[in-house]
């Protein structure tokens, strides 16, 4: 088709790791790039998630009015109300519902397109999801937050380190949840089939990621064991109360800590499934 | 370039033998098939629905682990080095997509020119040659997922291409295409095949594309090779002969004898006839029809390779 200019292969004359960065910035675009495609369906979740946000912010702070000293699990109701509102914004961003990208391509063979390309799937759908989370930080987030704001009192943040540490934690929160969300996803690789550990994520990402209630109102031992022994509290229940500083600096910082642990040790074991998948693959559908 | 040494794919299977039991049974997809491609050829791989066509393809591209045998493709172990391979080869199954569904045409472009890291002059290039062969510009802006099938293929074909593989796999590429479609897939092959640079592995069902495409043409029935050679080659393997036909002005003698020829049929009263021809030339049984019964007309029909390729499944 070409003359030999375009039939010879040739490697990028930059450096491995620039090139790296780069192939793995412009899959990070096309992620945030694909949801653009999606207006409609962007404004309408997002009204939802604010209608979501008043119903359970008057039924918390509801329930820190009838607690003695209006103070439930330590949050105040400023403490309470933006734990609902950055919340109700961050369910979009680290995407705990409904992810089964994966699943449906290992299912229909569509995953054999993946594996054929120069990227390991892994970091390839790790890039698209942070780039699909950044679209989601300017429209999902902002939308509730400013709701939140003008309609509520929400904690303004006293120390200097609470902004650039929620905007890691939320970054690290993404990472994890998009570990968890993979590793359910690659279920289907022995399953073929992946509706059923899904649906247990989405229970279970909700109840113990801290979404329906704060964690902190469990007993400690049991909120200790959810946030030492899973990964779901580091989804949602850490970036919110970083932001609603329910913690001194030390144990703001701590959670942050043992939420990178948690990233760390979540990509590096769905690479090591990833691996062996693709060792007993089979590509279905002829 | 290709080169396989008794390559194996077996799979189990499970069937239903009661209410609980279920019984393992081992099928062999791919049964040792040992091939050698050279650079730059352009091969026919075909065979029946669950030949283990498609089977092969996977584990020469690195997707599927074989169960035992070798293969190399430009050099290199496709499993173990995959991503490597996936640099030197292009691969297109007609059935499934490799370009983004919910971005425009150039967008998938542009991201692949950075997955596969090519220089921007040299991807421009090729996607300017694609553009002009593959009439890509009248769908470059829209989705993915609102191109037609005729469209998307020629999409497929242009991703496949552009970081400039040495290799390139085709399974079905014409599969489901309108004539016009698969005729501007054809030509595109052709053009590509004829430049020499790309190795091309095409299967399919459309013996139409291999006659045009390919020298070479390997079938495979149950997982094991049948035939490796050319199309040539198959007919007179399997006899097929090319026919005299001719419409007579008048019947055709009783007893009538063409040397060098055999009739194997006879229409509209002994006036319609067709002659297998073993030996003599087309114009040497011409000239012995005229010179005994008048002719209205005739045609000279080379031997259709699907008959060949139906009698080899089915055998």
């Amino acid at each position: 088709m070409a003359g030999k200019d375009a039939s010879v292969l040739t490697i990028s004359p930059d450096g491995p790791l620039r090139g790296s960065i780069t192939t793995f910035g412009a899959l990070a675009g096309s992620g945030f790039r694909r949801y653009t495609t999606y207006r409609q369906a962007t404004i309408a979740g997002t009204f939802t998630n604010v209608v979501f946000g008043y119903l359970r912010c008057y039924v918390l702070l509801a329930v820190a009015a009838s607690t003695l000293g209006n103070r439930p699990a330590g949050y105040d109701t400023e403490q309470l109300a933006t734990y609902v509102w950055l919340g109700q914004g961050l369910l979009s961003v680290v995407m705990l519902w409904g992810w089964s990208e994966l699943a449906e391509r290992i299912r229909t063979g569509d995953v054999a397109s993946d594996l054929l390309r120069p990227v390991p799937p892994l970091v390839a759908y790790l890039a698209a999801d942070l780039g699909r989370s950044a679209h989601a930080m300017l429209t999902r987030f902002v939308a509730p937050v400013v709701v939140g704001a003008l309609c509520f009192p929400l904690r303004v943040p006293t120390r200097w380190q609470t902004v650039p540490l929620f905007l890691v934690s939320v970054l690290l929160a993404v990472v994890v949840s998009f570990g968890c969300r993979y590793l359910v996803n690659a279920t289907a690789y022995w399953l073929h089939d992946a509706r059923g550990p899904i649906m247990m994520w989405v229970l279970g990402a909700g109840v113990l990621g801290g979404l329906y209630f704060p964690l902190r109102l469990l007993p400690d031992w049991l909120a200790i064991t959810l946030w030492l022994g899973t990964p779901m509290p580091s989804i949602l229940q850490t970036p919110l109360d970083v932001a609603a500083e329910r913690d001194g600096p030390d144990l703001q910082l701590a959670l942050v800590a043992l939420q990178a642990g948690w990233a760390v040790a979540l990509l590096a074991l769905a690479a090591a499934v990833q691996r062996r998948a693709e060792r007993r693959l089979v590509v279905q559908g002829g | 370039m290709i080169r396989t040494d008794n390559l194996t794919r077996n799979f189990t299977v499970r069937i239903k033998r009661g209410r609980f039991r279920r019984e393992k049974r081992t099928v062999e997809a791919v049964a040792g098939v040992s091939l050698d491609i050279g650079a730059g050829e352009m091969v026919g791989y075909i065979g029946p629905n669950g030949a283990g066509k498609s089977t092969t393809l996977k584990m020469l591209t690195g997707v599927l682990t074989p169960s035992s045998g070798e293969a190399r493709v430009c050099g290199l172990r496709p499993v173990p080095e995959r991503t490597k391979l996936a640099l030197r080869i292009g691969v297109v199954f007609g059935q499934r997509s490799q370009l983004w569904w919910d971005l425009p045409l150039h967008e998938s472009f542009a991201l692949l020119r950075h997955i596969y890291r090519v220089p921007a002059g040299e991807h421009a290039a090729r996607l300017r040659r694609c553009r002009e062969l593959l009439d890509l510009d009248d769908f470059l802006d829209t989705p993915v997922r609102q191109l037609s099938l005729g469209q998307r293929m020629r999409g497929e074909l242009t991703a496949a291409l552009l970081h400039g593989p040495r290799v390139l796999f085709l399974d079905e590429p014409t599969i489901g295409l309108d004539v016009v479609s698969k005729q501007a897939v054809r030509s595109f092959l052709a053009e590509l095949g004829a430049s020499g640079d790309v190795t091309l592995v095409l299967t399919t069902h459309d013996l139409a594309d291999i006659e045009r495409l390919c020298e070479r043409l390997v079938v495979i029935d149950h997982g094991r090779v049948v035939h490796d050679g050319t199309i040539e080659a198959l007919h007179a393997r399997y006899g097929s002969r090319r026919s005299l036909v001719a419409d007579l002005s008048s019947p055709l003698p009783e007893g009538f004898e063409l040397p060098g020829a055999t009739l194997v049929g006879v229409e509209a009263d002994r006036h319609r006839v067709t002659f297998a021809l073993d030996g003599v030339t087309a114009g040497a049984a011409v000239a012995q029809l005229v010179a005994a019964v008048p002719i209205r007309d005739l045609s000279v029909v080379e031997p259709d390779i699907e008959d060949v390729v139906a009698r080899l499944y089915t055998t």
